[in-house]
């Protein structure tokens, strides 16, 4: 005899039983990151330079490094994401072409990012002379970063009903008025979820600055975009991998200021897309 | 005339919407324009914005021309100032009250608030809105009633000054209070503005329309004072619509 009820309940169980199993793992990751790294936290650890040969002072050049390169990464990427994705939802045509563009795109988010860096590597450094570089290394986090912004942005202003650009138009607004002030306004929060991700994914990425823009070792901050920098993620392979004897305390207070850092800025984001849903209420 | 129109066609692809459509439209009446679901309705009335372009496959042949000019030839932006429309449901933007009958105004340049004041306020009150709304310009325009957001939108296309209204089945979510609201507006708007409204409902077009259109397939089957269509309409089909034996 089937039923009904007990269906649900079953379907609920195991419904809530997959949610359970992301939450999970995600939450043991940050217990012990924060339980393991937050003893090593200082004034000194996060304005300090490293010493010891990397196995004492701070990591400052690290954090100031991926600071700069997200920033770089995103002053890069968000305005050529964004008109990108304006003209593949407004302006292109829908024809074979432009969906062939938009699967392309797609599919350039998954493309291993070691992929990027080498690919960083022969376009910004060797044949622009850019050498190992912050400009390098943010052009090369742009770009991997592009596909996520742009299929983010296009799906948030596809999104955005037909009817109010109708509305728009039928009031003799053009069609640029129209996208300046009923599409982007409405799609927003959806553009702005996909640069949330793409800010984690470019802190968090160790393969594209590996070849154009990490140092190993460079215990000062960086002068200016053609600097060569130190940045997190690969400052903690550095201490996990490469240096002996590097105390646990070192390299989980690395992680828990990578995960703080990251986490800041998506609140940022988090932030100004609340802000933006509170002035455009349905 | 305000509108005349030779031979107009319509095509969506390998679908021929309207088929040599030839009717004049004079200023200052109401046309009813009439018929069943998918007789091309809509679509003749979306040729007179041209908002039919947003579709992708359109096509057309023939000549429309508003006031003597031919539309195809006349700047898009310009055209749709010129020709407002009102869709079926009510359509608010996610905006206060205030900004979306200020929304048309603020495209074509007007900057001071004090001059959006007045044309809001003026546009609200042909629209028979304004002493229902006056005090709450600045709450959302989701939160008024669907017949005061239908006269909502009459006053956001008022506001850009038309020569004609388009009405696109304006009352059909609305309540039969809201709807004479709105059918009251349309007739005190004669005197000032053209109007077509395209309606599914045969009495709504005998209480409102000076002249009445009946649609079938695609084609105009007869196009006559509203009294005669009622009464002693000239074609079988018009007559068989009418009296509810199809569409």
């Amino acid at each position: 005899m089937r039923n009904p009820r007990r269906t649900e309940k079953i379907a609920f169980f195991f419904l809530f039983l997959a949610t359970a199993l992301i939450v999970l793992p995600v939450g043991l990751i940050v217990v012990s990151i924060v339980r393991k790294g937050l003893p090593a936290i200082s004034w000194q650890f996060l304005t300090d330079i490293p010493r010891e040969g990397m196995r004492g002072g701070g990591i400052l050049p690290a954090i100031v490094g991926t600071l700069y390169l997200v920033l770089g990464a995103i002053v890069f990427a968000l305005p050529i994401g964004l008109f990108a994705a304006i003209y593949l939802s407004e302006y292109a045509k829908d024809n074979v072409l432009t969906r062939i563009i938009k699967l392309a795109i797609v599919n350039l988010a998954g493309v291993p990012s070691v992929v990027y860096g080498l690919f960083g590597l022969a376009l910004f450094v060797v044949f622009f002379r850019f050498g190992a570089s912050i400009l390098s290394g943010s052009l090369t986090l742009g770009i991997m970063v592009l596909p996520i912004i742009i299929t983010a942005s296009r799906e948030a202003l596809e999104s955005v009903p037909q009817a109010f650009r109708e509305v728009s138009l039928s009031l003799g607004a053009s069609k640029w008025q129209t996208i300046r002030h009923v599409v982007l306004p409405n799609g927003i929060s959806g553009i702005l979820t996909g640069t949330i991700l793409g800010l984690g994914r470019a802190a968090g990425e160790t393969a594209p600055i590996l070849f154009t823009v990490a140092a190993f070792y460079h215990p000062q901050l960086p002068r200016s975009i053609f600097d060569q920098a130190m940045a997190l993620p690969y400052h903690l392979y550095v201490i996990s991998t490469q240096v002996p004897n590097v105390g646990d305390k070192m390299r989980y207070g690395t992680a828990l200021v990578l995960l703080g850092l990251v986490l800041i800025m998506n609140s940022v984001a988090l932030v100004v897309r609340f802000r933006f849903r509170k002035r455009h209420r349905w | 005339m305000k509108f005349s129109l030779r031979d107009l066609n319509v095509w969506f692809g390998s679908v021929h919407a309207l088929t040599d459509v030839t009717m004049d439209i004079p200023a200052n009446e109401i046309l009813g324009v009439i018929g069943p679901a998918n007789s091309g309705k809509s679509t003749f009335l979306r040729t007179l914005n041209r908002l039919n372009e947003l579709k992708p496959n359109f096509r057309m042949t023939g000549d429309v021309r508003l006031s003597g000019a031919d539309i195809n030839k006349t700047d898009v932006d310009l055209l749709r100032k010129k020709v407002g429309m009102v869709f079926a449901l009510p359509l608010p933007l996610p905006l206060s009250v205030f900004d979306n009958v200020a929304y048309g105004p603020k495209m074509h340049g007007v900057r001071t608030k004090k001059r959006q004041k007045e044309i809001v306020e003026r546009a609200l009150k042909e629209a028979y809105l304004w002493d229902e709304v006056k005090d709450r310009l600045d709450t959302p325009a989701s939160k008024l009633s669907g017949g005061q957001q239908q006269r909502l939108c009459m006053a956001r296309t008022l506001a850009v000054e038309p020569e004609v209204i388009l009405f696109d089945e304006p009352c059909s979510g609305l309540d039969p209070i809201s709807t004479a609201k709105i059918e009251d507006t349309m007739l005190r708007l004669k005197a000032n503005y053209t109007l077509v409204l395209v309606t599914n409902n045969v009495h709504q077009a005998s209480r409102v329309a000076d002249k009445t259109a009946f649609f079938l397939s695609g084609r105009l089957i007869e196009l006559d004072d509203t009294d005669k269509i009622f009464t002693a309409p000239s074609d079988k089909r018009t007559e068989d619509y009418i009296g509810g034996r199809f569409g």
